[in-house]
């Protein structure tokens, strides 16, 4: 078993620590992982990406993931400008924080003849209502777990708790994970 | 304890854990990281009796790495590239000086045009200086290497400075489980460091005199002395270390399915996919082994004999280019296997990042192994192009 994911966003919005944070979880729950960030320099405020691979046995492969199983958009302007559908699986899943209804963002992509499930979650929106601010990382961490089922939601939430110092923001980020888990569960039963 | 953590701080945490006296650097992607978590662990009072030199340039770095190390310091950089080349001139006088400096460097392409990204031309810059390369496949290997590389370069016998090459990129920037070395184990595999000669004004000595042609072949035998003693040594402590760690990660080679009709030979991070690649193969009926090069130099001319002698086709895989020649690996492996009936097959692949995909190495294999390659040397997985000459 291998399963690659990319994750699309903006540099700042913690493209590479959504990938890290998942990266820990999965080896929590005894698989091998490797997370990373694209290769090169990343700029605040430009579309980034970043990987992670997930597997039952110790992972080879070191190169950039082009044909994910998964693609989790943290940030919805970036399809505006970057095809976040490239080289994606055949019956591969994308999990999006986008405002629209999961089928809207499936035509806007340009996705309907392809065997491609398309699922959005308002992570903003949730995320100003926890957080205070519109950052993504930890919803789309959540999000990613609930949608797949691959993590349980107390490895998603004890992790998330772990990876900041400051215990409120800790607190708030995990309660987002937590709700952005559950909505994924609901949504793709 | 197996933690996730960044190669970088793998690199890091294996060093503090080696209680360096002295830390110098200049920052330079994709090594930077390896400094900042030392100069972190620095300011929060992690280094005990060690100091945190920034210098202003890498010849800077290196130049206060060789005083120091003069001085009796156990001392530590990491750079690559331009950085390398930079340091270059110091550090072929840090090998000269007997110096054991042990540097990381996190394998990058050479300029122009400018890339930051990874394969193997600069530290080939410094083959031929007398420091000692060592490649590691992956993270935990560069974990791995550190307490070895200072073992082996403080060893009386060799006293050589000790470059241990990572590709850069594909494993400074990874985050995975790593099995964290625990300071009892370092402790107790690694003794402190106790020139028995250095600088000092209760026992003066001069270090680095100039040597005019009476004197100076038999400085340069003696390196060459120490560097061929240094195989025996590095094999002593290569096994020491599975002992200690539980970990084998071979000795000078590591061989995958050996005495294969077929050898396919690489150095670094593509170790890992080729391993795959080679398995599958056999599962396809193709008789095909791997050899890993882990040590580079001394080259491992005795073992590349044993291990390679009576193959019949040897692919290599270089990432650098010796201009005007061929990959620099290609060269070394067909002088050591001079007079055998061997064909090689010498590509080099993957510059300044160009991936090298699981496909794209079996495709290669195949390729060879059906006679739809003659032998000889080519590059590939380039784009075909036509160059203009004005």
């Amino acid at each position: 078993m291998l399963i690659e994911v990319r994750f699309h966003g903006r540099g700042g919005q913690g493209v590479v620590t959504a990938a890290d944070i998942l990266a820990v979880v999965g080896f929590k729950e005894g698989y091998y992982t490797l997370s990373f960030p694209m290769f090169g320099a990343e700029k605040r405020g430009t579309p980034v990406v970043s990987f992670l691979r997930i597997a039952d046995e110790p992972i080879a492969e070191r190169d950039e993931v082009y044909n994910p199983d998964y693609v989790v958009l943290l940030d919805p302007t970036v399809i505006e400008t970057v095809n976040i559908l490239a080289g994606i699986k055949n019956g591969g899943m994308v999990i999006a924080n986008h405002p629209k209804k999961s089928d809207e963002l499936k035509t806007e992509l340009g996705a309907e003849k392809l065997n491609v499930k398309v699922t959005t979650i308002n992570a903003t929106k949730m995320a100003i209502e926890i957080l205070g601010r519109p950052i993504t990382n930890t919803a789309m961490v959540g999000a990613f777990a609930g949608a797949t089922r691959l993590f349980k939601l107390e490895t998603v939430v004890e992790t998330v708790k772990e990876w900041f110092e400051d215990d409120k923001i800790s607190e708030k980020n995990a309660k987002l994970a937590e709700k952005a888990y559950r909505y994924m569960m609901e949504v793709c039963r | 304890m197996k933690k996730v953590v960044r190669g970088f701080y793998a690199v890091a945490y294996s060093v503090k854990l080696c209680r360096p006296s002295v830390i110098c650097a200049y920052p330079i992607t994709p090594q930077t990281e390896i400094v900042e978590n030392l100069a972190q662990m620095y300011a929060d009072g992690e280094l005990e009796n060690c100091e945190y030199i920034t210098a202003e340039s890498e010849f800077g770095a290196a130049s206060i790495l060789v005083g120091a190390s003069a001085a009796g310091a156990r001392v530590f950089t990491a750079t690559c590239s331009q950085g390398l080349i930079l340091m270059s001139e110091i550090l072929f006088n840090a090998a000269g000086l007997r110096l054991p400096i042990v540097l990381v460097n996190t394998n990058r392409a050479l300029s122009a045009p400018l890339s930051i990204w990874n394969d193997h031309q600069d530290f080939m810059v410094l083959r031929d200086a007398g420091i000692i390369q060592v490649h590691v496949e992956n993270n935990q290997e560069v974990h791995d290497m550190i307490p070895q590389a200072y073992k082996i370069a403080e060893d009386k016998k060799v006293l050589l400075p000790f470059m241990i090459c990572m590709d850069g990129f594909k494993l400074t920037h990874a985050y995975e489980p790593i099995d964290l070395l625990e300071q009892e184990t370092v402790d107790s595999f690694l003794p402190p460091y106790k020139p028995e000669y250095y600088l000092t004004t209760k026992k003066p000595i001069a270090m680095g005199c100039y040597a005019p042609p009476p004197f100076y072949m038999e400085f340069r035998v003696a390196m060459q002395n120490a560097m061929l003693r240094a195989k025996e040594i590095m094999r002593k402590v290569f096994r020491e270390w599975a002992e200690v760690s539980g970990r084998d990660w071979g000795e000078h080679l590591a061989v995958d399915y050996p005495n294969s009709r077929i050898m396919v030979v690489a150095m670094g991070s593509i170790v890992a996919p080729l391993r795959k690649v080679v398995k599958e193969l056999r599962s396809e009926g193709l008789d095909v082994g791997l050899v890993k090069i882990r040590t580079y130099r001394p080259f491992p001319v005795e073992d590349v004999q044993k291990e390679l002698g009576s193959s019949e086709k040897i692919i290599v895989l270089d990432r650098s280019v010796s201009f005007g020649y061929e990959g620099p690996l290609s060269i070394d492996l067909k002088a050591a296997l001079f007079g055998r009936s061997v064909e090689f097959y010498s590509y080099i692949v993957g510059l300044g990042g160009r991936d090298t995909s699981k496909d794209f190495l079996a495709s290669i294999i195949r390729n060879v192994a059906h006679n739809k390659e003659k032998p000889g040397w080519a590059f590939k997985g380039y784009k075909e192009f036509e160059e203009v000459i004005p």
